[in-house]
C-alpha cells in the first residue's frame, strides 16, 4: 500500500478498533488512588527545579543567586527545546547540582527556589482571541511556556507541533489511554477537567490545521466517556470524537494508539505524522489550554503517589521542583514495610535512590513498593527459545534475538532487526521464564548504537578538520618556498644589478681616469 | 585454422584496446583499501601508531609496513574490524603502542596559560584557539584527545580530563548478569 492511500485509510481512524501485536492484560491497581479528589498539597520549604527536564542539553539559567522570582518567571532558557519557569515567587538561594529524577540516579543542576507565600504572579501574555491567532505565534506561545509531552516523554510540543503542521495533519488524536498499572492522573485530570481537555484540544487542532480530533480512553475507564463527550456537545465543536479502545498494555504507546485506532503501522523510524496524525498526552491538552488563554507557563502538573508503600495513595497537582518526600508526606507517610521508589509505573519506571528528588516535568507517578510487591532479583537463566517475548512483543520484534546480538555486540544485526522499533514497554522482561533482564539490554544497546553514530560523526569531523589542516600546512610551506625561491632571485637579481653597477662603474671610471686630465686642463682649478 | 588465429589475434587485440582505454578512463587515483582502513581508525591522530595521522597509518597497513595491532584509541574492537577487513586474524594490542583509555579531553588552565600559542602548533585538529600572548581555550567538542598538545606546553597549564557522561550525555552501563547464588 502506498504512502498516500495509507493516510486515505488513517483519516477513517476510530471507525472501528483494530488490534496491535502481542501485548498484556495487567492487573490494574488504579482504584487506590482514584478515592480521593486531586488536591494541591502546601507549599514545601524549598523547590529544587532542574535545568535539565527534556530532551536535549541542559537549559541556561537566567537567573542567579539572591535574586527575586516571582511565579511563572521564566528561568530557563534552551533554544531548540522548551523553556524552564519559576513554581512559585520567591528568592534563589542557590544554583546546584541536586539529586533530579533522572533514569541514571546522577545530579544535575537544579535552580532552588525558597517561596515567599505571597505567590504573586509574573506578568503573563495571553491570547484574548485564540481563534484569531495563527498557527505560528500559537507554537511559539506554547515554547514559551515551556510546553512539553505530559506523557513521560517530554518532547517539547512546539517542535511536535510544528512537525505535524508542516506535513498536513488530518488527525489529532489526544492520548488518554493510561495503560500502565497505577498510574491514574490522566484519569483525573479527565474527570475533573473535561472542559480544558476540550479546550486545548481545540487550540491544538487549530495550531495543526488539522480536521478532526480523537480522544481515546481505555474502556474501563466509566464516567470518564460521558464527561469528556458532554464537554465537547457543551462546546459546540464539531469533530470531536471520544473512543474506548480496549485495555490491553502497551495500548498508550504512540505506535500502538494509532494501529488501534486506524489498523495500520507506523513505518519503522518514522511517526505518526507520516499517516497524518498527531499524538499528544490529554494533559499536555489541558496545559496547552491553560497556556494559550491564561498565559500560564507550564509549572505543575498531575502526579500520582500510590502503591502498597504510602499510608493514604492519591492524586496531587504538584509543582516542579517539590520533592518526593513532601508528597509522600501529604500522603500520610511511608508504610512500615516500603522497599523500593520507582518514578513511573511498575512495567517503565526507574528506581529513585532518594527521596529528595523533585517532581518534574516527566513524573506522572510515585510508586512505593513493598518488599511483598517486588520479586526478590531470581538467577538469569540461558534463554530456552520459548518464544514467549516474541509473542507479546507490541513492535513485532524478536527479542531473544536482538538480546543475543547486543550481549555479542554484533551490531549490524541489532539495527536490521529493528532494535529501534522497540518502545521498552518491558512485556518481554514480564514473561520471560528465564528472567533475561531483555529491556536493560535493549536500552543499552540503543545508547550504544546512540554512542557509535556520535563517535563516527566525531570521527569524520576530526578528519575533515585533520585533512584541512594538513592542506594549510603544506599550502603554507609551499608558499614560504615561493617566497624563498622569490626573495632568492631577488638576492641573485640584486646582486647582478650591483654587478652591472660595478662594472658600469668601473667603465665609467676607466673612461673618466682617460677623460680627466682633458676635463683638467680646460676646468680652472680648485686647489 | 588461419581464420580461427586472425579472429583470435583482431578480439585479442579489440580488448586490449578497450581495457587501455577503460584504465585510462575510470583511473582510480587513490588506493581504495586505504580509504576504508582510514574509515575504521577512530581519526584521533594521536600519532601512537608510529605513524603521523590515521591516515599515513592506514596507507602503511595498506602497503604491508605496519601491523593492525597499533593503534590504542581503537582498541580491540578496531583491531577486530580492521582484521575482519583484510582478512587477517584479531591480535592483541601492541603494548609499545600504548593501552586502551576510555575518552579524555583536554582543558587548559587558563590562568596559568601565558599564550605561547605551542600547543596549538601542535594539535593535530585545530581544536585550541588563540592568539600569541593572549589566553588559549580548547574547544572541547573538537578535542580527539590524543595528548599531543601536552608536551610542547612550557608551564604544564593543560590538564586531562574525562570526557562528559552525566545526563544528558549519560550513557547506560552494561546490564549485569546476576550469577546463580549471588
Amino acid at each position: 500500500m502506498s504512502m498516500s492511500q495509507q493516510v486515505e485509510l488513517a483519516k477513517q481512524a476510530g471507525e472501528r478498533t483494530h488490534h496491535f501485536h502481542g501485548g498484556l492484560r495487567l492487573r490494574h491497581h488504579k482504584k487506590i488512588s482514584c478515592g480521593d479528589p486531586v488536591r494541591q498539597p502546601p507549599l514545601p520549604e524549598l523547590l529544587a527545579v532542574p535545568l535539565l527536564q527534556h530532551v536535549g542539553d541542559i537549559a541556561e539559567p537566567l537567573v542567579s543567586v539572591g535574586d527575586a522570582v516571582l511565579k511563572g518567571q521564566q528561568i530557563g532558557q534552551c533554544q531548540p527545546c522548551a523553556a524552564v519557569h519559576s513554581p512559585v515567587s520567591g528568592i534563589v538561594v542557590a544554583i546546584q547540582e541536586r539529586p533530579m529524577s533522572h533514569p541514571s540516579g546522577q545530579p544535575g543542576p537544579c535552580v532552588l527556589i525558597k517561596p515567599d507565600g505571597t505567590e504573586q504572579w509574573a506578568e503573563l501574555d495571553r491570547f484574548n482571541d485564540w481563534l484569531d491567532a495563527s498557527p505560528d505565534s500559537l507554537m511559539a506561545h506554547m515554547q514559551r511556556c515551556g510546553l512539553a509531552g505530559l506523557g513521560g516523554a517530554v518532547f517539547p510540543t512546539h517542535a511536535k507541533v510544528r512537525d505535524g503542521h508542516n506535513r498536513r495533519t488530518h488527525t489529532l488524536i489526544l492520548n488518554g489511554v493510561e495503560c500502565e498499572p497505577y498510574i491514574s492522573c490522566d484519569e483525573m485530570l479527565m474527570r475533573e477537567q473535561p472542559d480544558k481537555i476540550i479546550l486545548g484540544a481545540r487550540i491544538l487542532r487549530r495550531a495543526l490545521g488539522a480536521e478532526r480530533v480523537i480522544i481515546a480512553i481505555e474502556d474501563q475507564m466509566g464516567a470518564v466517556q460521558k464527561a469528556l463527550t458532554s464537554c465537547a456537545e457543551f462546546a459546540n465543536s464539531e469533530n470531536i470524537s471520544v473512543i474506548e479502545v480496549p485495555t490491553i498494555y502497551p495500548e498508550g504507546g504512540e505506535r500502538q494508539l494509532v494501529q488501534s485506532l486506524t489498523g495500520l503501522e507506523v513505518p519503522l523510524g518514522g511517526r505518526p505524522s507520516d499517516l497524518g496524525m498527531v499524538c499528544q498526552n490529554v494533559a499536555t491538552a489541558a496545559a496547552v489550554a491553560e497556556a494559550v488563554t491564561k498565559g500560564k507557563p507550564l509549572i505543575d502538573r498531575y502526579v500520582t503517589v500510590t502503591g502498597n508503600g504510602v499510608s493514604h495513595p492519591r492524586n496531587f497537582r504538584a509543582l516542579f521542583g517539590t520533592p518526593v518526600s513532601h508528597l509522600v508526606e501529604q500522603c500520610g507517610g511511608y508504610t512500615d514495610d516500603v522497599a523500593r521508589l520507582v518514578i513511573g509505573g511498575p512495567m517503565m519506571g526507574y528506581p529513585l535512590s532518594s527521596d529528595d528528588a523533585p517532581v518534574v516535568k516527566a513524573s506522572n507517578c510515585i510508586l512505593a513498593l513493598t518488599h511483598k510487591d517486588i520479586a526478590d532479583p531470581q538467577p538469569e537463566m540461558p534463554c530456552i527459545r520459548c518464544g514467549e517475548c516474541a509473542r507479546v512483543c507490541p513492535a513485532m520484534l524478536l527479542p531473544q534475538q536482538l538480546q543475543l546480538f547486543i550481549r555479542n555486540e554484533l551490531w549490524d544485526p541489532v539495527q536490521t532487526h529493528g532494535l529501534s522499533a522497540c518502545i521498552e514497554c518491558g512485556c518481554c522482561d514480564y514473561v520471560c521464564p528465564s528472567h533475561i533482564p531483555l529491556v536493560e539490554w535493549f536500552r543499552f544497546g540503543k545508547g550504544e548504537l546512540r554512542k557509535r553514530t556520535l563517535e563516527s560523526e566525531a570521527a569524520e569531523l576530526a578528519r575533515k578538520r585533520f585533512e584541512n589542516r594538513e592542506a594549510r600546512l603544506s599550502r603554507l610551506k609551499q608558499e614560504r618556498a615561493e617566497k624563498m625561491a622569490r626573495r632568492k632571485q631577488l638576492l641573485k637579481d640584486k646582486a647582478m644589478q650591483q654587478d652591472r653597477i660595478r662594472a658600469s662603474i668601473e667603465r665609467a671610471e676607466k673612461k673618466g681616469r682617460t677623460k680627466l686630465p682633458t676635463q683638467n686642463s680646460g676646468a680652472p682649478d680648485d686647489t | 585454422m588461419l581464420i580461427s588465429v586472425l579472429v583470435i589475434s583482431v578480439l585479442g587485440v579489440a580488448f586490449g584496446f578497450g581495457l587501455g582505454w577503460a584504465a585510462l578512463r575510470f583511473r582510480v587515483e587513490s588506493d581504495p583499501v586505504v580509504e576504508r582502513i582510514d574509515d575504521l581508525l577512530p581519526q584521533t591522530q594521536c600519532g601512537q601508531c608510529g605513524f603521523p595521522g590515521c591516515r599515513p597509518y592506514a596507507e602503511a597497513i595498506s602497503r604491508e609496513e605496519a601491523d593492525i595491532n597499533q593503534c590504542p584509541p581503537g582498541g580491540d574492537a578496531g583491531i577486530r574490524a580492521l582484521a575482519d577487513l583484510l582478512g587477517r586474524e584479531p591480535k592483541p594490542l601492541n603494548p609499545e603502542n600504548g593501552e586502551e583509555k576510555s575518552k579524555t579531553v583536554v582543558l587548559i588552565d587558563e590562568s596559568r596559560c601565558i599564550g605561547c600559542t605551542l600547543c596549538i602548533q601542535a594539535c593535530p585538529v585545530d581544536a585550541i584557539v588563540g592568539a600569541a600572548k593572549l589566553m588559549h581555550t580548547v574547544i572541547a567538542s573538537e578535542c580527539t584527545g590524543c595528548d599531543l598538545c601536552l608536551p610542547p606546553c612550557p608551564v604544564d597549564c593543560i590538564d586531562i580530563v574525562a570526557a562528559e557522561t552525566r545526563p544528558p550525555r549519560w550513557q547506560r552501563p552494561r546490564p549485569q548478569i546476576i550469577l546463580d547464588g549471588a
